[in-house]
C-alpha cells in the first residue's frame, strides 16, 4: 500500500492534479448512468406509479363505497323515521275516525233506541186504546147482555125484542152514569 | 492519482476498478428495482415494501417537495436515478475489500453535473424561451443602480460556479473520505510494522481513530448522495419558476 502511494505520489504532476479527469471514466460513467437512466425511465418508474395510482384509487375508492354506504344508511333512517311519522300520524287518525265513528254509532243507536221505544209506547198505546175500546164495546154488549138476561129472569120476562132491550140497556146506563156522576159530585 | 488499471493489469489508463463498479452499480439498482417492482401489489411484501419506500423516499421527499406541482412527476426519474446511481457508488466505499467511492474520482462527478447542468438549462429555456437568461441573471425588485454589480454576480454564481460546486462538492467529500480511510490504514500498517512496542501499541488509537472516519464517511456518503439529488431538484424547480424568483 505505502509502496502504491508513493509510486502514484511520484507520477507526473499532470497525473497527479485529483481535478484532471480520465476521459475512458467519464465515458463509462456517462453509459451506465444513461443505462440506468433508461431502464428507470422505461420499467421502474412506471411499474411504481403504477401500483400508487391503483393503491390511491383502491383507498380512495373504498372511502367513497363506505361514504356511499353511510349516506344510504341514512336516507334509510331519514325514510324509516318518516315512515314511522307516518304511521303514527296514521293510527291517530285512525283512532280519530273510530272515536267520532262510535260516538255516531252510539248516537245513532241512541235516536235508534228512542225511536224504537217511542214507537213502541205509541203501538202499545194504541193497542191498550184498541183493546179498551174493544173491551168497552163487549162489556156494553155483554153487560148489557147480562143484565137484560138477568133482568129478565128476574122480571120473569124474556125481553127477545132486541130493539127493546137495547133501549132499555141504554137506558138503564144512563141511569147508571148519571148516578155515577151524581156520586161523583 | 489513478489507481492502476485492471486491464490491462497496472497500466495507467485503462479498464479501472471505479470503471468495473460504476457497472457493477447499474447492476445492482437496476435488478433490485426491477425485482421489486416486478409483482406489483396493493399490498406490498418486504421487497416491494423496500423498493416502494426507496423509490417513495426521492419521489415526495425530494421531488414532491422541491418542484411541487403536477410536473414534478416528469423529474422523478432523472432525480431518482441520480440519487441511487450516487448512493450506490459512494457506498462503495464503506463496503470493505471494495472501498473504493466511484467519484472518488472527478470525471464521473463532472459527467453527472453536466447531465443536470444540460438538463437545468434546457428545461428553463423550453419553459421561458431565451428571456429565461434574463430572468436567470436580473433579479426583480433591485435598484437599476445595482444591477450592473448583481447581474456578473448572478451569471458567474448561477451558470459557471454552480456545475462546478455541484460536481466537485461530491468529489471532494468522497476523496477527502477515501484518503483519510486510506491514511489511517496505511498509518496502522506502519506503525504495526515498527520494532518499538510502545510505538506499535499507538496503532490501537489511530485504528480507534479510523473507525470513526469510517463512520462519519458512510454518515457522509449518504448525505453527498442525497444533497447532489436535492440541489438537482432545486436547480429545475428555479429553472421551472424562474418568472415567479
Amino acid at each position: 500500500m505505502n509502496q502504491l502511494i508513493i509510486s502514484a505520489a511520484t507520477e507526473g504532476a499532470a497525473a497527479a492534479n485529483p481535478l484532471v479527469p480520465n476521459l475512458w471514466e467519464m465515458g463509462v460513467v456517462l453509459a451506465g448512468f444513461a443505462v440506468l437512466f433508461f431502464i428507470v425511465v422505461k420499467f421502474v418508474v412506471p411499474m411504481f406509479e403504477k401500483t400508487f395510482a391503483e393503491r390511491a384509487e383502491a383507498i380512495e375508492g373504498g372511502i367513497a363505497k363506505a361514504e356511499k354506504a353511510q349516506a344510504e344508511a341514512s336516507a334509510a333512517l331519514e325514510e324509516y323515521k318518516q315512515q314511522l311519522t307516518d304511521a303514527r300520524a296514521e293510527a291517530n287518525r285512525i283512532r280519530e275516525e273510530a272515536r267520532a265513528e262510535g260516538a255516531q254509532i252510539l248516537a245513532e243507536l241512541k235516536e235508534k233506541a228512542a225511536a224504537e221505544s217511542a214507537r213502541i209506547t205509541a203501538q202499545a198505546h194504541a193497542q191498550i186504546e184498541s183493546e179498551r175500546q174493544a173491551a168497552v164495546v163487549s162489556l156494553r154488549s155483554e153487560v148489557g147482555t147480562l143484565a137484560t138476561t138477568l133482568a129478565g129472569r128476574i122480571v120473569g120476562e124474556t125481553l127477545e125484542d132486541d130493539a127493546r132491550a137495547a133501549r132499555v140497556v141504554d137506558r138503564f146506563l144512563a141511569d147508571l152514569e148519571t148516578q155515577n156522576a151524581g156520586v161523583a159530585k | 492519482m489513478h489507481l492502476p488499471a485492471i486491464l490491462p493489469w497496472g497500466a495507467a489508463d485503462g479498464f479501472s476498478k471505479q470503471m468495473l463498479l460504476v457497472i457493477l452499480s447499474v447492476v445492482i439498482i437496476a435488478t433490485f428495482f426491477l425485482l421489486a417492482a416486478r409483482k406489483q401489489q396493493l399490498v406490498p411484501g418486504k421487497l416491494q415494501f423496500a423498493g416502494e419506500a426507496a423509490y417513495g423516499f426521492v419521489r415526495n421527499s425530494i421531488a414532491k417537495d422541491i418542484i411541487g406541482g403536477r410536473d414534478f412527476i416528469k423529474y422523478v426519474p432523472l432525480l431518482f436515478s441520480l440519487f441511487f446511481f450516487i448512493l450506490v457508488n459512494n457506498i462503495y466505499g464503506a463496503i470493505p475489500v471494495i472501498q473504493l467511492p466511484s467519484f472518488s474520482h472527478v470525471g464521473g462527478a463532472y459527467v453527472l453535473a453536466a447531465i443536470v447542468y444540460v438538463t437545468w438549462i434546457g428545461i428553463g429555456i423550453k419553459k421561458n424561451g431565451l428571456r429565461y437568461f434574463k430572468l436567470a441573471t436580473v433579479p426583480s425588485g433591485v435598484p437599476v443602480y445595482i444591477l450592473p454589480i448583481v447581474i456578473p454576480i448572478e451569471i458567474i454564481s448561477n451558470f459557471l460556479v454552480r456545475p462546478v460546486t455541484h460536481s466537485l462538492r461530491l468529489f471532494a467529500t468522497m476523496l477527502a473520505g477515501h484518503l483519510i480511510v486510506m491514511i489511517a490504514g496505511s498509518g496502522i500498517e506502519y506503525l504495526v510494522m515498527q520494532e518499538n512496542v510502545l510505538l506499535k501499541g499507538t496503532s490501537v488509537l489511530v485504528l480507534a481513530g479510523a473507525i470513526a472516519m469510517y463512520m462519519l464517511e458512510a454518515l457522509i456518503m449518504a448525505l453527498q448522495a442525497y444533497v447532489f439529488t436535492l440541489l438537482t431538484a432545486i436547480y429545475i424547480e428555479g429553472a421551472l419558476h424562474a418568472d415567479s424568483h
